[in-house]
């Protein structure tokens, strides 16, 4: 049985401006200990899938379709249980640890305060154990600096915090939600190596949220590439930065710059990503596709074309691979 | 007073956004109102107040200084509001017609409003965009002078000061001008500041144009929508402050009269059962200052819709 | 957080030594002042004034004597209406009324207006959001010199439930009216602030952590978002706090308590001018006090400004 397996997910928001479609008929699947990248541009509705599996959503969210962890259905599911569940056994590291973290609290409460709720440690306890995980994410002088407020660390500092906070009850599933967007290139790999670093000792799943395909190429062993809250492909990573056969996936990586290509190679998709209140009927990508045609006014399904590969296009396989 | 400075910034952010943009502000800013009913509904009554105020004396059958002798001495019963002897919002202690003075009443309550609110315009802008503008010493020492004054309980020396000097109009003009354009001076202030490092500035500063100018060309312009807010919603609380003083005898003295000091009379004779002199002077009262906070906060909405 | 301490009360000190100024400068200069012969005193006060402040003196010797009276000694000087009484014996004897329904309208504009802002924050949207919203949009049009006559016109004329007016040593019966009257709008204001405030706190990033960690929605507000959403509240409480004891002025008159306030007034249509003064500036000297409470409080809440 997987861990997480999510069925015809669908997440709306209800705004002024109309409702929004974030997220349409999503499945997807993970096992333990599995590594799972989500790749896609921002508003591919990739945080609001994390965001519903914690039940995490803005209050104007509404939610179809089913998420079952661990064979136990969560979509929706009252505060009691999903409390339960929070932090224990699904954790999240979201993407600005500049604001994530509490500013009027100092860190060595922040942090004790998640095993005091979930391990019913003493002050005392909890204390000493948030110290050790600060240490293994190589904070230096964690037992001094576990007394700051979170203004007193650096970006790549608060987000080994952040990460730190997030393992403290070693969860089956770790999220990570643009872990490294919000930091300094330099940083940005130091906070990779030490996410893949723990991912190795504790072992726990993990779902990778990005824009950046470079991120996931070193990190997961899955790829899932989502456009306009719909999956456009699914493969393993090696396959599907190998020979991508979706369009968008092509587009994205062409787009990333390549030092063993050279530069003519990288060009940006043309284009816009599509304004979710009012999405193009079909493929939400056939706007900016240079494959379109007719039939891409219906949405294609997602069908396996091999080597453990899902895809949603019309197009054949060698047409859009060539 | 408490105004909400993110916002007041947020507005200024989005005038130098669009000044750099060429966007028409104004004209989105328009629409917005006009589709606000809150907003909508408070210019409405402030319309409605305004012409009041200035035709109201025309349907007056009676002056607000003449006394009815008919009424005078059985106010309780015979001074009520009545079509029949003219006085359609009846008559006050004396036998004097309320209509007109309530009429009185809206006008220099209107007046002050207006005075004051525009004293803080005028002083505010120049105070804060100067020193925001210069900077530095002079800035420390001219808002520091700001905080000192804010922490005074400014009513009670406006009493001081009106007591002093003599009840009369212009007393209370230059007491309550004297303390409205403090906090408008540091929301100018503040936003000069940051405007001040943007580029269009900057660049009009290595042309060599003159601080003056540039106060009064780029940088004044772009506060016009915090102004516009800030003044519209200090109007009814410079009419509440006025209210309070003549609601304590303190104020404007007979033959004047303002919404405050009609709601002081109808406040002291509630016992004898003439409620209309506190209800319309009361109504009046309510209207104004409606009709003003409704309209501020519908331009401060239209000029800065972000949370809508 | 000491050093930031220091640095607010170096700025209430001068704040309060030119409050204290001013005001004798404006009674110095003012026409019919007791310092001009337009005005003819009683011989008697004359000589306290004499006594008190020389004056033949230089201006600046009769502040100084004004300012180190009142430093050292707590001492206002005489009446100019009454020959026997000093400032301070008038002071002394409204200041305990005022101070007792201004603390209590104060604690109950804080408690009721917080509990309201909060509860229609966290249930948006719902019937007891609509009339928290529509009480403080109400409120801004009720300030205490309207909320007063309403009220005795409602519970004491019409319902016959509570005395007009009087103090009888702070019965209960006698404390209810003015208390409403003096807390009503800034409890609305209060309860304004703090709703949107914490709409938009309920917002921010840390407090999606919090939600994260699997802490129930209670200790997450509790915990977590109560902390920033009371900032915009707690710089309110400095011009809140200046309000009431204004508004008491108006409470003191119409409900005949027996306040401060009713010397104050008392003093201006008498022109004493010392007393006026003096109450001024302890009404100042309060006002100053109270927002050092609240820099310290913000300070202590907010570790970022603790420079």
């Amino acid at each position: 049985m997987a861990l997480l397996d999510i069925d015809n997910l669908d997440v709306a928001f209800d705004t002024p401006d109309g409702t929004v479609h974030a997220v349409n008929g999503l499945s997807l699947s993970l096992d333990r200990g599995e590594t799972l990248g989500i790749v896609g541009e921002s508003g591919s509705g990739k945080s609001q899938t994390a965001f519903a599996i914690l039940g995490l959503l803005a209050r104007n969210g509404r939610t179809s379709g089913s998420i079952k962890f661990d064979g136990e259905e969560i979509l929706n599911a009252p505060p009691k249980v999903m409390n339960r569940i929070r932090a224990e056994r699904i954790a999240i590291i979201f993407q600005d640890p500049m604001t994530s973290l509490n500013p009027y609290m100092k860190i060595s409460d922040q942090m004790a305060e998640v095993l005091m709720l979930h391990r019913g440690m003493s002050k005392k306890n909890a204390l000493a154990e948030a110290v050790r995980m600060l240490d293994a994410v190589r904070i230096p002088g964690a037992k001094d600096r576990i007394r700051l407020y979170p203004h007193e660390f650096s970006g790549g500092m608060r987000q080994r915090v952040m990460i730190a906070m997030s393992l403290l009850c070693q969860p089956d599933l770790l999220i990570a939600d643009e872990p490294t967007t919000a930091l300094d290139v330099t940083v940005q790999s130091q906070i990779m190596r030490l996410l893949q670093e723990l991912q190795a000792e504790f072992g726990m799943a993990t779902m990778l949220i990005t824009h950046d395909l470079g991120v996931v190429a070193g990190f997961c062993e899955r790829v899932t590439v989502m456009y306009g809250g719909r999956i456009m492909e699914r493969a393993p990573t090696d396959p599907l930065f190998g020979k991508p056969t979706h369009p968008y996936t092509r587009g994205l990586l062409h787009a990333v710059p390549r030092v063993d290509q050279g530069q003519e190679t990288m060009q940006a998709i043309p284009g816009n990503p599509p304004n979710m209140a009012r999405p193009p009927k079909g493929c939400p990508f056939r706007p900016r596709c240079a494959f379109a045609g007719k039939d891409c006014a219906v949405m294609p399904p997602l069908e396996p074309a091999g080597d453990g590969r899902v895809r949603a296009c019309h197009r054949p396989v060698e047409e859009v691979a060539a | 007073m408490v105004h909400d400075t993110q916002r007041m910034d947020a507005i200024a952010e989005r005038m130098a956004e669009d000044e750099v943009a060429g966007r028409s502000l104004w004209a989105d800013a328009r629409s917005r109102f006009v589709k606000n009913k809150a907003a909508m509904f408070g210019l409405f009554l402030l319309i409605f107040v305004v012409l009041f105020a200035l035709f109201g004396s025309h349907l007056a059958q009676w002056s607000n200084e003449e006394l009815d002798y008919n009424v005078m001495g059985v106010v309780a019963q015979e001074g009520g509001p009545s079509m029949a002897n003219g006085h359609y919002f009846g008559v006050d202690e004396l036998g004097r017609d309320l209509f007109a003075r309530t009429v009185q009443g809206t006008q220099v309550s209107l007046a002050v409003g207006f005075v004051g609110a525009l004293v803080a315009v005028v002083v505010g802008t120049i105070y804060g965009a100067t020193a925001g503008y210069v900077g530095g010493r002079v800035d420390q020492i001219m808002m520091r002078m700001v905080d000192i004054l804010m922490a005074i309980p400014y009513m009670f020396v406006l009493i001081l000061i009106l007591v002093m000097y003599g009840r009369s109009m212009i007393a209370l003009f230059v007491g309550l001008g004297l303390i409205s354009w403090l906090e408008m001076s540091r929301i100018v202030r503040g936003q000069t500041l940051s405007l001040k490092n943007r580029e269009f500035i900057e660049a009009a500063r290595a042309t060599g144009v003159s601080g003056v100018t540039i106060i009064r060309r780029h940088i004044v312009p772009n506060l016009l929508g915090v102004i516009a807010v800030y003044a519209t919603l200090l109007v009814p609380l410079m009419i509440l402050t006025e209210s309070f003083i003549s609601f304590l005898g303190l104020g404007v003295q007979e033959p004047l009269t303002s919404l405050g000091a009609l709601i002081s009379e109808g406040a002291g004779t509630i016992a004898y059962g003439t409620i209309w002199q506190l209800g319309f002077p009361l109504l009046f009262f309510c209207l104004t200052l409606f009709g003003f906070f409704f309209v501020g906060d519908g331009l401060r909405d239209a000029l800065d819709p972000k949370d809508r | 957080m000491l050093s930031y301490s220091i640095k607010r009360l170096a700025l209430a000190i001068p704040t309060l030594l030119i409050l204290i100024v001013v005001s004798f400068v404006l009674m110095y200069a003012a026409p019919g002042g007791p310092f001009t012969s337009e005005r003819e005193l009683p011989p008697e006060v004359l000589a306290n004034l004499n006594a008190k402040y020389g004056l033949d003196q230089p201006l600046w010797r009769q502040i100084l004597t004004y300012i180190w009276g009142i430093v050292t000694e707590f001492d206002f000087g005489p009446s100019f209406i009454y020959k026997d009484r000093t400032v301070n014996e008038i002071i002394a004897q409204g200041f305990p009324v005022t101070l007792t329904y201004g603390l209590l309208s104060f604690v109950v504009a804080v408690v009721v207006g917080v509990t309201l802002g909060v509860v229609a924050a966290i249930r948006q949207n719902s019937v007891l959001d609509y009339f928290a919203v529509g009480i403080s949009i109400g409120a801004q049009v009720l300030p205490n010199f309207v909320m007063a006559p309403i009220l005795v016109l409602t519970f004491t004329l019409w319902l016959g439930w509570l005395p007009g007016g009087g103090w009888q040593g702070g019965q209960w019966e006698y404390l209810i009216m003015p208390v409403i009257a003096l807390s009503t709008s800034f409890m609305a204001s209060i309860a304004r602030i703090t709703r949107s405030s914490m709409l938009e706190t309920l917002n921010m990033n840390h407090i999606r952590t919090a939600r994260a960690k699997g802490l129930p929605e209670r200790r997450v507000i509790l915990r977590h978002a109560l902390k920033p959403a009371m900032l915009p509240v707690i710089s309110y409480l400095g011009p809140a706090f200046v309000g009431m004891i204004t508004g008491s002025v108006v409470v003191d008159v119409y409900f005949s308590t027996g306040g401060i306030g009713k010397a104050f007034v008392d003093s201006a249509l008498n022109r004493d001018y010392a007393v006026m003064m003096g109450v001024t500036i302890l009404m100042g000297a309060l006002t100053i006090f109270f927002n050092l409470v609240v820099d310290i409080l913000y300070g202590w809440i907010d570790p970022k400004i603790r420079y």
